[in-house]
């Protein structure tokens, strides 16, 4: 009865039950630790490193990182079923990157599908494509984050260049086995100037399969984290965009890609 | 399948003027109704009570002045100035005199009173002394019933101090055969008596009250007819003269006889509505079933081109203005209580009919466009949901909700409907349901549900089983031992059970005291003849007359209470790592958080006493430091709490411990199902707080939940505030596991939102599914708090009344107050985006 697959385990920060802004439906989000890039806005920066860590939340130490199985994380994601059932909603990995984890992000969507639920991902695909090839079968909805065109500038704020996810974003569009979303992050000085979104929304608009693209406005809800674990929030000095521009973000990004363009996910 | 119309109709502008008008200034009391009640009962002492009523009614409604207000389309003012109340010392008015001076001022629902109504109101009340249903509710109810109450047990100072309300009446009677039908169908039961029955004398004398009282509607809406066309005379506007003409028409006609058209229809709907509140102070007249018993009216208008959907809306709009009209002046404990000047008249849409066929139409939708024209408290709108509930209207429902005004309620038939089975009504009368003030359940028309008959605190047991049923040096519950003494979770758990039973049964004692006094001072011969079977059995309302009779107090607290005995269970009994002692010594100080000067004297009293006893010489110093210790609190009970913070809490989803909340439920519901009512009814229990649990948690004691003293309640079914950490779906699903059928006089969940959960189509539909999920695993009403920017606004001024308040946005959720002011900022500013 008992499939071994279900015992792999995985390292995972958090797990946010009715999350409605990352696919569709009302979702139970599961929050993976580890990622390849430190991007300089993160909001969540507990999630980077993959070692358990203490941050300092509301003034009391807490431990970030739990190791656990397959079947642990499922038991939760199970108790939302009935708001799954009547909203199309279901499981998202996000993180952290998944990808880090192949084993565990694979046998959590494989066991999330086996059971009916819906299944979706936030990642950056930033990973070897044959890691990326194995959990697509499972895979209902991708929300692939692109953040910019240009690898000189991606590197600058992210850490790492963005050929790879350019390519493996090709890919995944070209396998046609999940539904591609693209999301922007929009932050001021990195991305927020309507030629830079344009590039974005015209190479989303030329990957076959994608018709929607959310523009995520950049938010400090994380600042205080970075404080918790000991470390300078570089972005500091740096305002979210007013509705105004985001707005005017948004036409560009119609305008460009014809591609049903929204803000937030 | 049922058609419908689902667009939004615009709002035209004469609505606005109406509710700018209506809330120009403070209410106001008024003393007409006192004066002329009295002048009445002058009169006709020595007549049999119905009569007096009947005449006191005719009297009223042929004096009390009347006016009509600039721009309104339907008539129909109980006082002169917008908003303002009449009042009813029949049932009490000590309070108010002794309120006077104070009430203009009151933080709760202030009212102003000029200096001659106080006079007038003054004068009249010195016929009234002795003669209340309040007094005689107090003659026939037990003296351990009263000191009961004193001690903030219980409470059913509503019914005690007002007339009972919480009724919906055959509208559609009305709206037939008007009150002339009625009338005839009341002369027709009298020239039936048989002069040989041996209820003669209270039968004859009851229909003849009904025939009266509908005379007196007649005659007062005549007076109405009569100003329209007076006004009419005198208007040089000549659209509002037209306008006038036809008001005058429209009461020639109605309610003497049935409606001819839609809006003759919402005319004699608004008298019958504005009327049930002149004959008895009684709230939560509700409406019921607007959308069912007004269809026909609209849709053969619309049919015939008689009328526009614009106007239609235009008339609706125009009621619910009205029905914020009515108002009604409360004590200052009570106006905490049902703060918000609310009248609870609760008008319900969609849902079956009596052969289960969903009947949403036109009219559901207008009505929920009309509360998002007037964006008012009343009506308080509710929605049936059922499994073939249209999805069109949820999605309307829920535009509407977003704006935060806190409506509508979403009611949920497939629990509802068994529910009121298994308290005896037909499958066909628990099909066509309705529900009454906050969240109770009942068949139109016949039913007499008492549905709002006291306030049951059920923390205050458990207080009494810590002191041996002793509370302030008296005997308020029943010894139950020495708590210190308890063995096992059994023995405590069966001590709060004796508690409960107890003050159970002290409640229904009082409940039915005050039931006899309504009967015998208070008959309502008007609202008896639109309630079945009134007429057939020649008897009120007050005396048995409606087909089901009920009794539903409600209780309150069964969070903190599932919270409270599941921690003295985990942390007493089977982790052993406090003992009661300790737990009783914690609760009685307070966990160390301070104390008020009262309890803080009684307490060191004790202490000095057993010192004194134990032959120990207390220095004044010593009283000293242990007064200051109280009063300043000590952190010696952190451990403690800490522990207890830590056992897991109702609200998070966790099936062990929302299976003990249910059983806690039926340490309340059980026992008073097996009470009578004296109009031949059962008790039912309801599980809602209105907005009692704020000022009876002040009332109430630390609980073992690690609530400290003084603070609120929890409210309704829902978990304690703060205690439920993992979303609106864990806390949904816990409280899904509480027993709602059992609690037929309805279940009150509260959940706050932040708008961006609603935002755009994307989230009405997750609103929307959210709702339906909640209802299929039996959840039997849900209601919304939508935190508006204004409320962050306020969090931001006063953090220490928001302490719970969560924001989530983007899969990020956080305590609004311990973020950054900064941050705080970036949220506002996006909540004017979610909208």
């Amino acid at each position: 009865m008992a499939e071994s697959y279900l015992d792999t385990k995985g390292r995972i920060f958090d797990i946010q039950r009715f999350s409605i802004h990352d696919g569709k439906g009302i979702r139970t989000i599961v929050f993976l630790k580890g990622c390849v890039l430190r991007c300089k806005w993160c909001c969540n920066p507990e999630s980077q490193e993959y070692k358990i860590q203490t941050m300092i939340v509301q003034g009391k130490p807490k431990i970030i990182g739990e190791d656990v199985t397959v079947r642990d994380v499922l038991e939760i994601v199970e108790k939302d079923r009935p708001y799954y059932r009547r909203s199309n909603g279901g499981l998202t990995l996000s993180g952290g990157e998944s990808l880090c984890q192949p084993d565990f992000c694979e046998a959590l969507l494989r066991g999330a599908k086996e059971r009916g639920l819906r299944t979706a991902l936030e990642s950056m695909a930033c990973a070897d494509y044959k890691v990326i090839e194995r959990i697509l079968p499972y895979l209902d909805e991708y929300l692939m984050d692109i953040k910019h065109t240009n690898p000189e500038k991606h590197k600058r704020f992210t850490g790492r260049s963005n050929e790879l996810m350019m390519e493996n974003a090709k890919k995944v569009a070209a396998s046609g086995l999940t539904e591609l979303i693209i999301r922007v992050p929009v932050i001021p000085t990195f991305n927020a100037t309507e030629e830079e979104i344009e590039g974005i929304a015209r190479f989303a608009a030329s990957l076959p399969g994608v018709k929607k693209l959310h523009l995520l406005p950049y938010h400090r809800l994380g600042q205080d984290k970075y404080e918790g674990l000991g470390r300078d929030y570089e972005l500091k000095d740096i305002l979210p965009p007013t509705s105004e521009t985001m707005n005017k973000l948004l036409a560009a990004a119609k305008a460009a890609s014809g591609l049903d363009c929204q803000i937030g996910g | 399948m049922a058609k419908y119309y689902s667009e939004v109709i615009a709002m035209k502008d004469r609505i606005g003027r109406l509710k700018d008008n209506l809330y120009k200034k403070m209410p106001e009391i008024e003393s007409a109704r006192a004066r002329l009640i009295t002048e009445s009962y002058k009169q006709t002492e020595g007549e049999p009570i119905v009569t007096r009523r009947a005449k006191a009614f005719l009297h009223i409604l042929q004096n009390i002045p009347i006016i009509i207000r600039d721009e309104e389309l339907i008539v129909g003012s109980t006082t002169i100035a917008p908003r303002g109340c009449q009042t009813y010392p029949e049932f009490s008015y000590e309070w108010l005199e002794a309120e006077f001076d104070t009430v203009a001022t009151r933080k709760a629902d202030p009212f102003y009173i000029s200096e001659e109504a106080k006079k007038e109101i003054a004068e009249a009340d010195k016929y009234w002394k002795g003669k209340t249903t309040s007094e005689l509710a107090t003659a026939y109810m037990a003296p351990e019933a009263i000191r009961a109450i004193d001690h903030n047990i219980f409470t059913p100072g509503n019914y005690f101090y007002n007339g009972v309300g919480h009724v919906t009446v055959h509208y559609d009677w009305v709206l037939a055969v008007g009150f002339k039908g009625i009338a005839a169908k009341a002369k027709k039961a009298l020239d039936e008596l048989n002069f040989g029955d041996a209820e003669y004398a209270r039968r004859s004398h009851f229909l003849n009250a009904v025939i009266m009282s509908c005379e007196a509607a007649i005659i007062y809406a005549n007076r109405y007819a009569a100003l329209a066309r007076e006004m009419a005379a005198k208007e040089t506007n000549a659209q509002r003269k037209t306008e006038l003409l036809r008001i005058a028409e429209n009461c020639e006609n109605v309610p003497a006889n049935g409606a001819r058209d839609f809006w003759e229809a919402c005319q004699a709907f608004w008298f019958v509505q504005q009327l049930l509140q002149i004959e008895s102070s009684g709230h939560s007249i509700s409406p019921g079933r607007f959308d069912q018993y007004m269809y026909p009216y609209y849709s053969k208008d619309l049919e015939s081109g008689k009328i526009t959907r614009e106007f239609a809306q235009e008339l609706i709009d125009c009621i619910w203005i009205k029905l914020n009209d009515l108002n009604k002046c409360r004590d200052a404990a009570s106006a905490e209580g049902f703060a918000g000047y609310s009248l609870f008249q609760n008008l319900i849409v969609g849902g079956q009919n009596a052969e289960g066929l969903d009947v949403t139409n036109d009219l559901s939708f207008m009505c929920i466009t009309a509360s998002l024209h007037v964006q008012l408290p009343q009506p308080s709108l509710s929605i049936r949901v059922w499994n073939n509930s249209p999805h069109d209207l949820l999605i309307h429902a829920a535009t509407l909700t977003r704006t935060g005004v806190g409506l509508p309620a979403y009611y949920n038939d497939e629990v509802i409907i068994p529910s009121l089975m298994s308290r005896g009504l037909t499958l066909q009368d628990a099909r066509e349901y309705n529900i009454i003030g906050c969240v109770e359940p009942q068949k139109a028309g016949k039913t007499e549900g008492w549905h709002d008959a006291a306030f049951f605190n059920m923390c205050r047991p458990l207080e009494l089983v810590f002191s041996d049923g002793m509370d302030k040096g008296e005997l308020v519950g029943v010894h139950t031992g020495d708590v210190t003494k308890f063995k096992t979770f059994d023995e405590f758990y069966d001590a709060y059970k004796k508690q409960m039973d107890y003050a159970i049964s002290l409640l229904v004692n009082a409940d039915n005291a005050i039931d006899v006094a309504h009967a015998t001072l208070c008959p309502l011969p008007f609202l008896s003849g639109m309630i079945e079977d009134c007429i057939g059995r020649g008897k009120s309302v007050q005396e048995g007359g409606a087909i089901y009779n009920f009794t539903g107090p409600q209780g309150f607290g069964i969070a903190n209470m599932a919270d409270s005995l599941y921690a003295i269970k985990t942390l007493v009994f089977d982790k052993k790592e406090v003992t009661l002692a300790e737990y009783k010594q914690a609760l009685e100080e307070n966990y160390g958080k301070g104390l008020d000067a009262e309890k803080t004297q009684k307490v060191v009293a004790e202490v000095v006493k057993e010192l004194t006893a134990a032959g120990r010489k207390v220095t004044e110093e010593e009283i000293a430091a242990a007064v200051g210790s109280l009063v300043q609190g000590s952190d010696k009970y952190e451990k403690l709490l800490e522990k207890i913070d830590e056992v897991p809490k109702f609200g998070n989803d966790i099936p062990e411990v929302d299976a003990f909340a249910r059983d806690v439920e039926y340490t309340y519901a059980k026992p008073l199902e097996t009470y009578k009512n004296p109009r031949g009814g059962m008790f039912q229990a309801g599980m809602y707080p209105v907005s009692a649990n704020v000022p009876l948690g002040a009332q109430t004691g630390a609980t073992p939940d690690g609530r400290l003293a003084g603070k609120p309640v929890a409210d309704g079914v829902s978990p304690s505030a703060g205690k439920d950490v993992h979303g609106p779906t864990a806390a949904a699903n816990s409280v899904s596991r509480l027993d709602h059928y059992i609690a037929s006089n309805g279940t009150l969940f509260n959940q706050k939102f932040h708008p961006s959960a609603l935002s755009g189509r994307q989230g009405l539909e997750n609103f929307v599914a959210l709702i339906r999920s909640y209802f299929d695993q039996k959840g039997s009403h849900m209601q919304f708090n939508v935190v508006s920017r204004e409320t962050l606004l306020d969090a931001q001024k006063y953090p220490e009344k928001y302490k719970h308040l969560v924001v989530r946005v983007a899969g990020y959720s956080a305590f609004f107050t311990t973020l950054s002011r900064s941050l705080q900022d970036d949220i506002i500013n996006r909540t004017e985006q979610g909208m």
